[in-house]
């Protein structure tokens, strides 16, 4: 930095303007930075595009399609040309961004051979060669030409910048914000309506996309007594006015149902509800549409001001102006005072007035009235050398005039268009306006205000006073005795807003390259040629040419779009309009919508418990729970089989937190499971557990548990570890109709639990609890629920046997779960007890036959299909899914059924045979494997199937062999099974219920 | 240089063809009318006019051509579903796209560049072997593939053990592709113009006229017509629709979203998507990156899009490819997709004689435009819905006879 500032400025920026000129940049603070590979010199303030402009660098890209040379048009980051490469992020806008110390900066969608020599601009010779929509027109013949031949050239040759795949991470961050009244864009119109609506007691949100607030004010043709000193007068007033946050540099880039306004920051995205939102968003100013309208050196009138007045750059030596009101003589009175030459200014109206005008004339400068440049003429290196005048015949038609201007700038004030993205987002439409801007916007939202230039006001007391009315307005609607936006609002009619005449800055020429989109190097008989290929629809104009699909979404090219659509299909250009505007108004970075990442995840009371027993960890939902536990590095198959065993011969413990809980309360508490579930709950008995099996209207199988039955009008009711949120929300809907008296509420995390299995079970929990609690079959038998406490935690005990064996679960308050986890780990010591994870709870349940739901039910299971009839109560008037149920019995519906199986005894086959396994008859498919185990205890491969339904025991079912890929030889190898009836194990359940 | 393009080049007057023909009055009868000039009436138009000659058939539409789903989809063309019946019939349209461009006379942009289904939970890991084996079962090329091989297909990818949803797997899909979506309604538009089929934009049906339980014509907003038979395929708008006929569907309508962002090289060439995400991207022959995700949780008949689903579906892209934050998105947009209970589309046959349902396309219509399309062609053309779409009658829903397809739809559209 020191070293940089010793180094003399004015040499190294030779189209600086001396100081004043240049409110946004530091003279004392240079900046180095490095462009294509070339060092040069800038000043803090500067954008990328100013700086390099200052050293007369023009071309900052090649275009989308024919690679043409292409420098920056607005200095407002409308167009895609000025999008580089900076620190190896691609796509930057330059004349948005700032300059930065060290910035080293590439240009984009440039060949091998860098910038300056592009062997793909000889792409722009044979463009008579690639019309409109060339590519549906050829190359797909023959049939895989386009894959293999034509789209990788394609896809070469587009594309704009390259994506870094070592990007280094980058934090972003996000903030919720509320204000009374956002005002969107600090210019006059802005201040002059945040300004009323705080006198007016809101709190007010002051936005703007640039870094100083002033709008136009900023670069716009200081008159005398004018509007510097009324830019600094607001300025001092927004500053002094408590309750307005100004927020500069931030876009507002899009609008949301019920002004929910995305604003984006840097790399923060604030997500503000407004109650009232005021868009003062201006104008945008447009290109005019001749050939080689896209030199380097050809901008806009607006641009040449920007750059004049805050970035003190002098565009050129020597320029014309081409206009078509009052704004193209400020420009060029602004150029001749910055000292460049101006040569003529081409007025295409045919008899030019106003005091610019007759300030033009009196400094003798040349004016061609009712001309148009014709064409422009590309110098040394691709820069603009001279434009060719003509005489204007009638809107859009000419005659060469043989008047040649030599320059090397070439500024255009010929036309606006109201800022519409955001109007046009909420809702708003165009209508016609015979003037410059060509579109007035109507039709917006309640709680939605334009102020000031985007309503075609122009004249600075205009405009101040347009937006302290809408202010006053906002206000007045906060204050409940407003009107909505659009009654109150008045639009200026053309004649008030001092424009002219309708005009037509489209001029065709013989030999094309009249640019109506840069993004997508659109010339004016794309376009046409569109229309006539018979896309005359704006929307097909689009999607057929690609106009406005660009970068910039047509923010320069919507206008002429529909110029040229509506006179090839013989329409107004308003009826034609612009295409449907959608979020986001300026491309927005990935990183700031998705922000910080927040992923929850669950883990229950016990987690850093099962981590030490080192545990293999599983995702189920949210949550994690143990797959296995591994604490030496043991093999995962080994690892299961051992705590199968466990439990079968010993006694295992289960984390089984992570169900849900549901508290039903109420005296229609038994009513109400009855209706919910499909099992009969009204003569449950007080202190019994009963199944509980879910189905939706259609009979589908959705979630099961058990309700324990805690008092008359208390149940305890459990839900699967995935299924429990829809059941919550399942239940408070259908009770929201039913009205009963009940309430429910989800304790899911209100309750650790511990399953604790085996034949060791009883001997565990009697060790860890106070004697008052009975736990002999005769007092607490199977299928029972009982309150007591357990290693002194009160805790709800249910006696249930999902795997086939003595079996308790044991609910507590999850502040205690770790404790009942240590409790019973310690009691059971002498009894060998050890930690069970859920991959070996899966095999245990298979061997019993118990089905999970969402891994042996799919979308289409009804109780039948999974051979639990028994669940279903028959009697019952009514439950969620019995009259489909009863149609599907009665007309026999269902051709399927889950049945169990047996496929031998050797261990291997777990390659082939797996869950998803195809049952084939005749070659077809008839069903598949949902589950399939080797079963320790009866050490054989057991599962359960989707088979035909007359699939009966003893049948043999054939199953596909599922070879890993690559074995190919084992595709066709077909495994044979047997239906058993299940369970496997234990069918008396004599050792579960002892 | 392409040899079709040559005339473009020599002609002094741009050699315009009308794909798609100027207004046009309605003529007081026609043999079949189709409501909908999306493409799926439009290849429904073509193909009976091309494969059975009826050619007295009017296309209205209510705005322009390809407006609805078929402009706003995101292009992707595969057939791993999971119920037989539906990997039959995308396969069969897979391989319909596989010529069409050569048929239609219209470049389609088809590619088959290959879907990458990740699997972050052990339920989609069994889903997709599942989807694998019955896919192969029935000759389409699908197979699981673990991280070494996902690496090799998408080496870009995030396959960090280190996040919240690492990648345990995934469902290789060669046959997925892509397609240029405008260019679908707009070849089969040209193509049946050319065999006399008439497309009129901007006429809204507004009624169906019935006689008895017989269609006789519908009334439009240029007038009524008369005709044999009326084929609705308005994706969007099919229970609206359906109930002028009188007809209740099971279908509720959500707004589906996707976004694009802004060109670069190409660096992706698989589709790839995830179901835990609720993300899905693929880059397009321009360049730029098309990401979806599932549809919004409520019934709407809005094309407005949101914050939030932007929001969540970015951040499921970069979990995916975390590198791309700097890329920046230019559009975000959405259609209203027509939601059955099995995730299925209904077509054939309605209670109303000579009214026929092409509906329920949800978030799968694109890719199955030409077998649609020429399916219910047939079933109209001679009065039998062929074995094809049989599994996919209106109904099955009063026979529960659904057909599956949950599991296969979520967000891979």
């Amino acid at each position: 930095m020191s070293k940089a500032a010793a180094t003399p400025l004015a040499a190294d920026a030779p189209w600086r303007l001396p100081a004043p000129a240049g409110l946004c940049v530091r003279r004392d603070r240079p900046l180095r930075f490095r462009y294509e590979g070339r060092a040069y010199s800038g000043l803090e303030g500067d954008s990328i595009a100013s700086a390099l402009l200052a050293n007369g660098v023009w071309m900052l890209s090649r275009s989308f399609k024919y690679h043409r040379p292409r420098g920056p048009l607005s200095m407002a980051g409308l167009e895609a040309d000025t999008l580089v490469r900076v620190n190896g992020e691609a796509n930057v806008q330059a004349d948005m961004e700032a300059l930065r110390d060290g910035m080293e900066i590439r240009a984009q969608n440039c060949g091998p051979f860098g910038l300056r020599w592009d062997p793909s601009a000889l792409l722009g010779i044979f463009s008579r060669f690639l019309p409109v929509g060339f590519y549906y027109k050829a190359m797909y013949r023959p049939r895989l030409a386009w894959q293999y031949f034509w789209e990788p050239i394609v896809r070469a040759m587009t594309g704009l910048g390259r994506v870094r795949r070592d990007a280094p991470p980058a934090y972003y961050d996000k903030m919720y914000r509320f204000c009374d009244v956002a005002v969107i864009g600090a210019g006059a119109a802005g201040m002059a309506a945040a300004l009323e609506a705080a006198r007016g007691g809101c709190e007010v949100l002051l936005v703007e996309q640039e870094e100083r607030p002033g709008g136009m004010l900023n670069y716009a043709r200081d008159v005398p007594d004018g509007e510097s000193g009324r830019r600094d007068e607001l300025l001092r007033e927004v500053a002094e006015t408590p309750n307005i946050e100004f927020l500069s540099g931030t876009l507002c880039n899009a609008w949301f149902a019920d002004n929910w306004l995305p604003l984006v920051q840097g790399r923060r995205l604030y997500k503000l509800r407004a109650r009232e939102l005021i868009l003062a968003t201006g104008v945008m100013e447009q290109p005019a549409v001749f050939r080689n309208n896209d030199l380097p050196g050809v901008i806009l009138g607006s641009a040449a001001q920007r750059l004049l007045r805050l970035y003190g750059v002098r565009p050129g030596r020597r320029a014309v102006v081409l206009t078509a009101a009052a704004d193209g003589y400020e420009v060029a009175l602004d150029l001749l005072e910055a000292g460049v030459e101006v040569s003529a200014v081409v007025d295409m109206r045919p008899a030019p007035e106003g005091d610019c005008f007759q300030e033009v004339v009196r400094r003798g400068l040349g004016v061609f009235s009712g001309s148009c440049v014709l064409e422009a003429e590309a110098g040394r290196g691709g820069h603009l050398a001279a434009v060719r005048l003509a005489h204007i015949i009638s809107g859009g038609s000419c005659e060469d005039s043989k008047v040649r201007l030599e320059c090397d700038l070439l500024c255009m004030s010929v036309g606006r268009m109201p800022t519409y993205q955001l109007p046009l987002q909420a809702g708003a439409r165009l209508s016609h306006a015979g003037d410059l801007e060509g579109f007035r916007i109507s039709g917006l939202p309640e709680r939605v205000r334009l102020a000031g230039a985007v309503r075609g006001f122009r004249s600075l007391e205009e405009v101040l006073a347009d937006g302290r009315a809408v202010g006053a307005a906002a206000v007045a609607a906060l204050a409940g005795n407003g009107g909505d936006g659009e009654a109150a609002q008045d639009f200026p009619s053309p004649e008030e807003s001092g424009a002219a005449s309708p005009v037509w800055p489209i001029f065709q020429h013989a030999r094309g390259k009249e640019f109506v989109d840069r993004d997508e190097d659109l010339q004016i008989a794309d376009i046409l040629n569109a229309c006539a290929d018979g896309y005359a629809e704006l929307e097909l104009v689009k999607r057929y040419s690609t106009v406005g699909m660009g970068p910039s979404q047509g923010r320069h090219s919507a206008l002429a779009t529909a110029r040229l659509v509506a006179r090839a299909t013989g329409s107004e250009p308003a009826r034609v309009g612009v295409t449907t505007a959608r979020p986001p108004v300026a491309a927005e970075k990935l990183g700031v919508l998705a922000g910080r990442c927040f992923e929850p995840e669950r883990r229950t009371a016990m987690h850093h418990r099962h981590l030490e027993a080192g545990a293999r960890m599983l995702a189920a939902g949210l949550w994690w729970r143990p797959a296995y536990y591994s604490p030496g590095e043991a093999a995962r198959e080994q690892c299961i089989q051992e705590e199968v065993l466990a439990v079968r011969n010993g006694v295992g413990m289960i984390d089984v937190s992570t169900l849900g809980g549901l508290e039903v309360r109420g005296p229609d508490a038994a009513e109400f499971l009855n209706r919910i579930y499909t099992f009969a709950y009204k003569k449950q008995p007080v202190g019994r557990v009963r199944y509980v099996l879910m189905t939706n209207e259609a009979g589908v199988v959705t979630d099961d548990g058990v309700a324990c039955r805690l008092a008359e009008d208390h149940f305890y009711v459990t839900a699967t570890t995935g299924g429990v949120e829809n059941v919550y929300r399942n239940m408070l809907w259908w009770n929201a109709q039913w009205r009963l008296r009940v309430d429910i509420c989800n304790v899911t995390a209100a309750y650790a639990g511990v399953s604790l299995s085996g034949p060791r079970a009883r001997e565990v929990l009697r060790s860890v609890c106070a004697a008052d609690l009975r736990l002999e079959a005769s007092d607490f038998p199977y299928l029972g629920v009982r309150c007591g406490r357990v290693a002194g935690l009160p805790a709800r005990l249910l006696r249930i046997g999902f795997v086939g064996e003595l079996g308790y679960e044991i609910h507590v308050p999850s502040t205690h779960g770790e404790a009942l986890w240590d409790a019973l780990l310690r009691g059971g010591v002498e009894f060998g007890v050890r930690p069970v994870g859920i991959e070996a709870q899966r095999v245990l349940r298979l061997e019993k036959g118990h089905v999970i739901i969402g891994q042996d039910t799919d979308a289409m299971s009804t109780p039948q299909e999974l051979q639990m009839d028994w669940a279903v109560a028959g009697k019952k008037p009514f439950f969620v899914g019995g009259r489909s149920l009863e149609l599907r019995a009665r007309h026999q519906l269902s051709d399927r059924r889950l049945v169990a199986f047996e496929a031998g005894d050797d261990p291997d086959l777990g390659t082939l045979l797996r869950e998803s396994s195809l049952l084939l008859r005749n070659g077809a498919i008839v069903g598949h494997v949902t589950s399939v185990a080797w079963s320790p205890a009866l050490r054989k491969t057991i599962g359960l199937a989707y088979a035909p339904s007359d699939s009966k025991v003893g049948e043999v079912l054939h199953i596909k062999g599922q070879a890993p890929h690559g074995k190919s030889k084992d595709e066709k190898l077909i495994l044979q099974a047997r239906v058993v009836a299940a369970p496997f194990y234990d069918a008396g359940n004599q050792r579960q219920e002892v | 240089m392409p040899w079709a393009l040559l005339k473009y080049g020599f002609s002094r007057r741009y050699p315009a063809r009308v794909d798609i023909p100027p207004p046009q009055a309605l003529r007081p009868s026609y043999d079949v009318v189709i409501i909908g000039g999306g493409g799926h009436g439009l290849a429904a138009a073509y193909y009976l006019a091309r494969e059975h000659g009826i050619r007295k058939v009017a296309v209205l539409e209510r705005g322009y051509v390809g407006g609805g789903n078929t402009g706003r989809n995101t292009t992707v063309i595969r057939s791993n579903y999971i119920s037989p019946e539906a990997v039959r019939f995308y396969k069969k349209g897979v391989e319909m796209y596989q010529g069409l461009a050569g048929e239609l006379g219209y470049n389609l942009l088809y590619s088959r560049r290959g879907q990458l289904t990740l699997a972050h939970t052990e339920a989609s890991l069994r889903t997709f072997r599942l989807r694998a084996e019955v896919n192969r079962h029935l000759g389409v090329r699908s197979r699981m593939v673990d991280l070494e091989e996902i690496r090799d297909l998408v080496p870009c990818l995030n396959l960090s053990r280190r996040v919240r949803w690492p990648v345990l797997g995934g469902l290789w899909h060669a046959d997925g592709g892509l397609a240029r979506h405008d260019a679908v309604p707009w070849g089969y538009a040209r193509r049946a113009v050319e065999l006399g089929v008439e497309v009129h934009q901007r006429t809204e049906v507004t009624g169906i006229l019935r006689s008895g339980n017989r269609v006789t014509g519908v009334s439009t907003s240029r007038g009524e017509l008369s005709c044999g038979h009326v084929l609705q395929a308005v994706s969007g708008m099919s229970s609206v629709v359906a109930a002028m006929a009188g007809l209740r569907l099971p279908i509720r309508s959500f707004p589906l979203q996707a976004m694009v962002t802004q060109p670069v090289k190409p660096f992706l060439n698989p589709l790839v998507s995830s179901a835990s995400l609720h993300a899905y991207v693929s880059q397009t022959a321009r360049g730029e990156l098309v990401i979806g995700g599932g549809s919004d949780p409520y019934s709407l008949y809005s094309t407005r899009s949101t914050l939030e689903l932007k929001e969540s579906l970015i951040a499921g892209v970069l979990g995916l490819f975390p590198f791309l934050h700097e890329l920046r998105l230019v559009r975000q947009w959405a259609g209203i997709t027509d939601m059955t209970p099995d995730y299925s589309p209904i077509m054939g046959h309605t209670p109303l004689e000579g009214y026929w349902l092409d509906a329920g396309w949800g978030t799968w219509g694109f890719k199955a435009i030409p077998v649609a399309g020429q399916s219910i062609a047939q079933a109209i053309a001679t009065g039998r819905v062929p074995e094809l779409i049989r599994p996919f009658a209106l109904d099955r829903f009063y026979s529960f006879n659904l057909s599956n397809e949950a599991g296969a739809t979520a967000a891979s559209h």
